[in-house]
C-alpha cells in the first residue's frame, strides 16, 4: 500500500552513509556530534519501517529507547566538548597536543 | 501508486536534501538549522508509517530539545571556520561512505523480503503506551537510570575545579597561541620531540 520495504531501508542507508561521511570528514567536534545524530536518525527510520513490515510494536519501542540513548549521548558529548574547549581553547581535534611531550 | 507513496518519496527527498546540506556546511549553526528541517521531515515520515506518538516525541526531543542544546553550545565557542579540505579530508570519507552504501544496498536488495509492500497500520498512542509499560517496563526503568547517570556525569563535568587542590594547579593552560613568542618552552619542547624522533630513526 505504501512503498516496498527496501525503499525505506534504502533511505535509512543513504542517511546513515551521510552521517558517516560527516563524522569522518569534519574537523570540528560539533559537526562530529551532528554526524552521530544523523546516524541515529537513520537507525530510527529503519526500525520504524521494520515495525510496520512485521506489524509488531517492538520496533517502535526500540525507537523510543534510541531517542533516550541519543539524548543522553548528545548531552554528555556536548558537555565533554565544552570541557575540552575550556582546557585547550579549541574544538578542532587536530590541535589537541597536550599529551605531546 | 497511492497518495501515501507520493508523500513518502517527497518526504524522502526533503530529508535527504536537507541532510546533505547540513553535513556540508562549515558553520555548525547552519548545519543545525538544516538538520531541524530533516528531523521535521522524519517526524512526518514516522506519522505516515504508523507511529504518531513517536512522531510527536521526535519533534519534541530532537527538533525541540537537542537541536536547541546544540545551538546554545555553539554560541559558547569562538567561531573559527576553516576551509574544507576537499581532497585530503572529504575524498577518503566520501569514498568510505560510497563503499559502505554500495554494500548495504546490495545486501538489502539481495533479500527477497525487500520487495514486500508495506501495509498501512497505526499504533495508537494508548495501545503503544500500554504495550510499553506492560512488557518493557524494566527497560524503561533502565533507560531512566541511564538518563540519571548522564545527568550526574554532566554536572560533574561542568563543575569548575576549585583552586586549592592539586588538580587546580595541574590544569593545562590554554594553548591558543602555541606558536607565539610568549611560550619559551614551546621551542624547547619541539626540539626534544624532534630529538626523540631522530633517535627512533
Amino acid at each position: 500500500m505504501i512503498v516496498p520495504l527496501g525503499h525505506v531501508f534504502l533511505l535509512a542507508g543513504l542517511l546513515f552513509a551521510m552521517g558517516l561521511v560527516c563524522l569522518v570528514a569534519h574537523r570540528n567536534l560539533i559537526m562530529t556530534l551532528i554526524g552521530v545524530e544523523v546516524m541515529m536518525n537513520a537507525a530510527a527510520i529503519a526500525f520504524i519501517g521494520a515495525a510496520l513490515r512485521w506489524q509488531m510494536m517492538e520496533g517502535q519501542t526500540f525507537v523510543l529507547f534510541i531517542l533516550a540513548v541519543s539524548a543522553a549521548e548528545i548531552s554528555l558529548g556536548l558537555a565533554l566538548v565544552v570541557s575540552v574547549y575550556r582546557r585547550t581553547g579549541s574544538i578542532d581535534p587536530d590541535r589537541y597536543d597536550i599529551l605531546k611531550w | 501508486m497511492t497518495v501515501y507513496t507520493v508523500i513518502f518519496y517527497v518526504l524522502a527527498i526533503v530529508i535527504l536534501g536537507s541532510t546533505l546540506l547540513a553535513i556540508t556546511r562549515r558553520q555548525p549553526v547552519h548545519a543545525v538549522l538544516y538538520l531541524i528541517v530533516a528531523f521535521l521531515g522524519t517526524a512526518a515520515l514516522f506519522f505516515m508509517l504508523g507511529a504518531p506518538l513517536l512522531a510527536a516525541f521526535f519533534i519534541i526531543i530532537y527538533a525541540g530539545a537537542i537541536m536547541v542544546l546544540f545551538l546554545f553550545v555553539i554560541m559558547l565557542f569562538q567561531q573559527s571556520p576553516r576551509d574544507l579540505g576537499l581532497l585530503s579530508e572529504w575524498a577518503p570519507a566520501t569514498l568510505l561512505g560510497v563503499v559502505f552504501l554500495a554494500v548495504a544496498v546490495a545486501m538489502v536488495f539481495k533479500d527477497p523480503g525487500s520487495g514486500i509492500v508495506l501495509q498501512g497500520a497505526v499504533a495508537e498512542p494508548r495501545d503503544f503506551g500500554r504495550f510499553l509499560f506492560d512488557r518493557y517496563w524494566l527497560a524503561v526503568e533502565i533507560v531512566s537510570i541511564l538518563l540519571l547517570v548522564a545527568l550526574v556525569a554532566i554536572i560533574q563535568l561542568s563543575k569548575r575545579r576549585e583552586a586549592g587542590g592539586n588538580e587546580g594547579e595541574a590544569r593545562v593552560t590554554p594553548v591558543r597561541n602555541t606558536s607565539g613568542p610568549s611560550d619559551p618552552a614551546a621551542g624547547e619542547r619541539s626540539n626534544i620531540s624532534n630529538a626523540v624522533k631522530e633517535g627512533h630513526q
